[in-house]
C-alpha cells in the first residue's frame, strides 16, 4: 500500500545530499573535533563550515551559533541559561511565554514560575494580553516564530515593538523550529536575542539542533564539562549531525521559495478538497475557519501546514483509520507512553473540548506530493463518516 | 476475525494476544492510558506501556495506545470518590469493565472496524443450547475474575474474547515463557490501579471532605473516636482503635451524616437478606435458587432470588453498601448488581 506521509512537522526525510554529506564523517574522518592532529581539525573544519552556513541561514553570525543536541534542548538552554534565577551573565528576572509554545518552553517557564499570555481564536498572540504581563521585572519572553499544531506564524517585529515599551531591558527568545523550512528566518527573527532551530525539521538528522545566542547576551550553561561551543554546551560536538544540518540549511534555503509555493498549492487543495467533502470540519488559523464555498485565507500559516479539527470524531479513532488507508498523519501532541493529549493549543485558542478533540495535523513537506493528496482526499472522508456512524 | 487486544502490559493481557495472533486472526494490541499523574505506577503507567508494546513487537503485531482518561476519571475515579464521601465501599474494577473496558472500548474497537475485544481476565464465555452466551468461571478457580464481569449482557459476550479463561495461572506464565514474552514472571496486579499501595486514604482524604466519627457499641456507649466515618466499611475489624477487647468487633453500621460508627458482634452482622440495586442480567431476570458471591474471592452462598431481594439459606453479613452482589448458576453468571 502506498503511504502518505503527512507529518512532516513531526519529522521529515533527510535530502539526500545530507546523507551523503554525513557519511564521511561515521568512519572516514572520525576524530573528536577539539583535537590536536590533523583529522581533527578537519572535523572541526566541518563543524565550523556548517556554523558559517547556519549563521548565514539565521541571520547572526558564526560565533553566536551554539550547536546542541535538539530544538528542545536549544529552548532550554535559551529559557533557563538566558533568563534563569542565578545566571551570572543572564538578565535574571521573570520569564514571559505565549499560552501555545511547545512543551519545550512551556515547561521550562513553569518550572520558572513564569508569566502566560493568551492568544485569540485564530491563533495569534494577544499582544495586548502581552503588554500586561511585562513589566521591569521581566528577563525573557519566549514566543514562537510558527506554531507546531496550526501552523500560524507571528511577527517578532511587532512583540518586540511592545516589549521596547513595556518591558525594554528583556530579551527575545523565538523558537523557530516550525518556521525554518517555510520562512525566511534571518529576517523574521531579526528582533530575536535567541533563536532555536531543529535539524530534523528541515531534512537534516535528528538529535541535533542550534541556538543562536546574539554577542552581548549572557548565557548560562546547562551542560557543563569540557566547555565545547565556547563554554556554552559541553559534550563532544554531533560532527556528523552538525555537518548534515549544515547541508540540510543549505539545501532548504536553495528550495524554499520553489517548496512553499508548491507544498502551499497541494495544502491548499488537500484543505480545500477535505472541507468540501466533510461536513462539519474547522480549519484553525484561517479565515472563515467552518463552512464551504468561500475562499479561504491561509496567510497567516506556513505553507506546508493543514490542520482541522472534525465534529464529533476522537482524533485516536481517525489516526487509526487513517493509517489503515496509508495516510501518516497526527493530532497534538502524544505523551510519553504515546496516548494523544487534549490539545493545549486549541483550549488556548478558545476550542470547546469536544471540537479539539476531533483535531487532524496533516503537515507536508519538501517531498509530499499529488499523490499524497489525492490519497489523503481519498482515505479521510469515509473515515470520517465510518467514525460518525459508529457513534450514531 | 479482526480482534482488538486489550495489552495492560501484564503477563494475562499478553498471553491472550499471543493465542489469537497463532490462532491466525489479525490482532491488533492496545493499551488503554486510563491514570496518570503523581501515581503513574498502577495499571497503564509508562513502563507498563512500554511491556505491552515490547509484546506486541515480539508477536509481530500492531500496537495503539487509546486514551480514555477523561472517561476512566469521570466514569471510575469521581464516581469511586463520590461513593466513598456517601459512606459506600465501592469496587472501581467493576466499574472500568462496565464503562471502559467492555464499553468505551468496545465502542472503539466496533468504530474501527473489529470484530471482537480480548482481554486477559480469568473468565470464560461458553454457549448455552438455545444460543444463548454465558459469562463463566475461569478454570484457575483462585484467579477467577467473573465476578468483576458480571454486567456483561448477551450483544457484549458476543464480542468478547477471553483466551486465558481456560487455563490455570501456572500454565498462562508457563506459555509466556515458552514464548520467551517479557512479560512472563511480571507479578499480578493486586488493589486498585490507580492508588499506589497503602495510599487509599491519602488519596480520598485529597478529593473528599473527611468526617470525624464517634465509635459506639450497640447499647450506644462510646467507645472511640476515628477521624473519618467515610473510611469506614461494614464489616470492619481493623484500624477503628477498638481492639484489645475479650472479642472482635466488627463495624455493623455507618451513619456519615451523624458521625456515628457502631460496633458489635459478627451476629449483629447477620441479615436473613440482603437487598440489591442496579441489577443486571446476563440473559433476562434470575428468579429462585441461586449461588451468591459478594467479594472478589468470596465464597459462594446459596440463597432464594426475589426481586431485588436476595433471601440466604442460613444468615450472612451484610454486605457493604456500593459491593458488587453476583449470582451464579453453578459456574456461570447469571448476573448481579450493587449491594443496597
Amino acid at each position: 500500500m502506498a503511504v502518505a506521509y503527512f507529518d512532516h512537522a513531526a519529522s521529515t526525510p533527510m535530502h539526500p545530499e545530507v546523507v551523503e554529506a554525513m557519511r564521511e564523517f561515521f568512519d572516514g574522518c572520525y576524530a573528536n573535533p577539539t583535537g590536536a592532529h590533523r583529522m581533527a581539525r578537519d572535523a572541526r573544519r566541518a563543524t565550523d563550515d556548517a556554523r558559517d552556513i547556519l549563521a548565514e541561514a539565521l541571520g547572526a553570525r558564526p560565533g553566536e551559533i551554539v550547536f546542541c543536541g535538539s530544538g528542545t534542548e536549544g529552548d532550554n538552554l535559551a529559557v533557563f541559561g538566558a533568563a534563569g534565577k542565578g545566571s551570572p551573565g543572564g538578565s535574571g528576572g521573570t520569564v514571559v511565554c505565549s499560552a501555545v509554545e511547545h512543551p519545550a518552553v512551556l515547561r521550562p517557564v513553569e518550572q520558572l514560575g513564569g508569566r502566560v499570555v493568551g492568544v485569540d481564536r485564530g491563533g495569534m498572540l494577544d499582544l495586548d494580553a502581552l503588554a500586561a504581563a511585562l513589566d521591569g521585572d521581566v528577563g525573557l519572553v519566549s514566543v514562537m516564530l510558527a506554531n507546531n499544531e496550526t501552523g500560524v506564524v507571528w511577527s517578532l517585529a511587532e512583540v518586540a515593538e511592545v516589549m521596547a515599551r513595556h518591558a525594554p531591558g528583556a530579551l527575545l527568545h523565538t523558537d523557530a523550529v516550525q518556521a525554518f523550512p517555510w520562512l525566511d528566518v534571518a529576517a523574521l527573527a531579526a528582533p530575536a536575542d535567541l533563536i532555536s532551530v531543529s535539524a530534523h525539521k528541515f531534512g537534516g538528522p535528528k538529535g541535533v539542533g542550534a541556538l543562536v545566542v546574539r554577542d552581548g547576551v549572557g548565557l548560562q550553561a546547562q551542560i557543563v564539562g569540557g566547555g565545547q561551543e565556547a563554554e556554552r554546551r559541553s559534550g563532544t560536538p554531533n560532527v556528523a549531525g552538525i555537518v548534515g544540518m549544515g547541508t540540510a540549511a543549505e539545501v532548504t534555503l536553495a528550495q524554499r521559495d520553489e517548496v512553499v509555493r508548491r507544498a502551499g498549492r497541494l495544502r491548499d487543495r488537500l484543505a480545500d478538497g477535505l472541507r468540501a467533502a466533510i461536513d462539519g470540519v474547522t480549519e484553525t488559523g484561517v479565515h472563515p475557519p467552518a463552512g464551504t464555498g468561500a475562499l479561504v485565507d491561509r496567510s497567516a500559516k506556513v505553507a506546508g501546514s493543514c490542520h482541522l479539527c472534525f465534529e464529533g470524531i476522537e482524533s485516536e479513532a481517525l489516526l487509526f483509520l487513517a493509517e489503515r488507508g496509508g495516510v501518516y498523519a497526527s493530532a497534538a501532541s502524544a505523551c510519553a507512553s504515546g496516548a494523544e493529549h487534549p490539545s493545549h493549543v486549541l483550549a488556548a485558542m478558545g476550542y470547546s473540548r469536544s471540537l479539539s478533540r476531533g483535531s487532524l495535523r496533516l503537515s507536508l513537506g519538501a517531498a509530499s506530493s499529488e499523490a499524497d493528496v489525492e490519497t489523503a482526499l481519498a482515505v479521510l472522508p469515509p473515515a470520517v463518516a465510518q467514525l460518525r456512524r459508529a457513534a450514531a | 476475525m479482526q480482534v482488538l487486544a486489550a495489552m495492560s502490559g501484564g503477563v494475562d493481557s499478553s498471553v491472550a494476544a499471543a493465542l489469537l495472533a497463532q490462532d491466525g486472526h489479525e490482532v491488533v494490541g492496545v493499551t488503554m492510558k486510563l491514570w496518570g499523574g503523581p501515581s503513574d505506577t498502577g495499571c497503564c503507567s509508562v513502563a507498563d506501556v512500554i511491556d505491552a508494546r515490547r509484546v506486541a513487537d515480539a508477536l509481530g503485531i500492531d500496537h495503539h495506545v487509546f486514551n480514555f482518561g477523561e472517561d476512566f476519571s469521570a466514569r471510575v475515579v469521581d464516581p469511586y470518590v463520590a461513593d466513598h464521601a456517601a459512606g459506600r465501599t465501592p469496587n472501581p474494577c467493576v466499574e472500568c469493565n462496565r464503562h471502559i473496558k467492555f464499553d468505551r472500548l468496545l465502542r472503539r474497537a466496533e468504530a474501527l472496524g473489529f470484530d471482537a475485544v480480548a482481554t486477559g481476565h480469568h473468565a470464560r464465555v461458553v454457549r448455552r443450547a438455545d444460543g444463548t452466551r454465558r459469562l463463566a468461571r475461569g478454570a484457575d478457580g483462585a484467579k477467577d475474575q467473573s465476578y468483576v464481569l458480571y454486567m456483561l449482557g448477551q450483544e457484549t459476550l458476543a464480542r468478547v474474547l477471553l483466551p486465558v479463561g481456560d487455563m490455570t495461572k501456572d500454565r498462562v506464565r508457563a506459555l509466556a515463557a515458552e514464548l520467551g514474552l517479557r512479560t512472563a514472571a511480571k507479578p499480578d496486579s493486586t488493589d486498585v490501579c490507580f492508588i499506589q499501595r497503602g495510599e487509599r486514604a491519602s488519596f480520598l482524604s485529597g478529593r473528599m471532605e473527611a468526617t470525624p466519627a464517634r465509635v459506639v457499641d450497640t447499647s450506644g456507649r462510646q467507645l472511640g473516636e476515628i477521624p473519618s466515618v467515610q473510611m469506614v466499611t461494614l464489616g470492619q475489624r481493623k484500624g477503628l482503635g477498638v481492639g484489645g477487647r475479650e472479642r472482635p468487633l466488627y463495624v455493623v453500621d455507618t451513619d456519615v451524616a451523624g458521625g456515628v460508627v457502631t460496633v458489635g458482634d459478627r451476629a449483629d452482622l447477620l441479615s436473613d437478606h440482603q437487598e440489591v440495586d442496579a441489577l443486571r442480567w446476563a440473559a433476562g431476570p434470575a428468579r429462585g435458587a441461586v449461588l451468591v458471591q459478594t467479594s472478589a474471592h468470596g465464597a459462594p452462598r446459596p440463597a432464594t432470588l426475589d426481586g431485588t431481594r436476595v433471601c440466604w439459606r442460613t444468615p450472612q453479613p451484610r454486605v457493604a453498601p456500593g459491593q458488587s452482589v453476583v449470582f451464579y448458576d453453578g459456574d456461570e453468571v447469571l448476573g448481579g448488581g450493587i449491594a443496597a
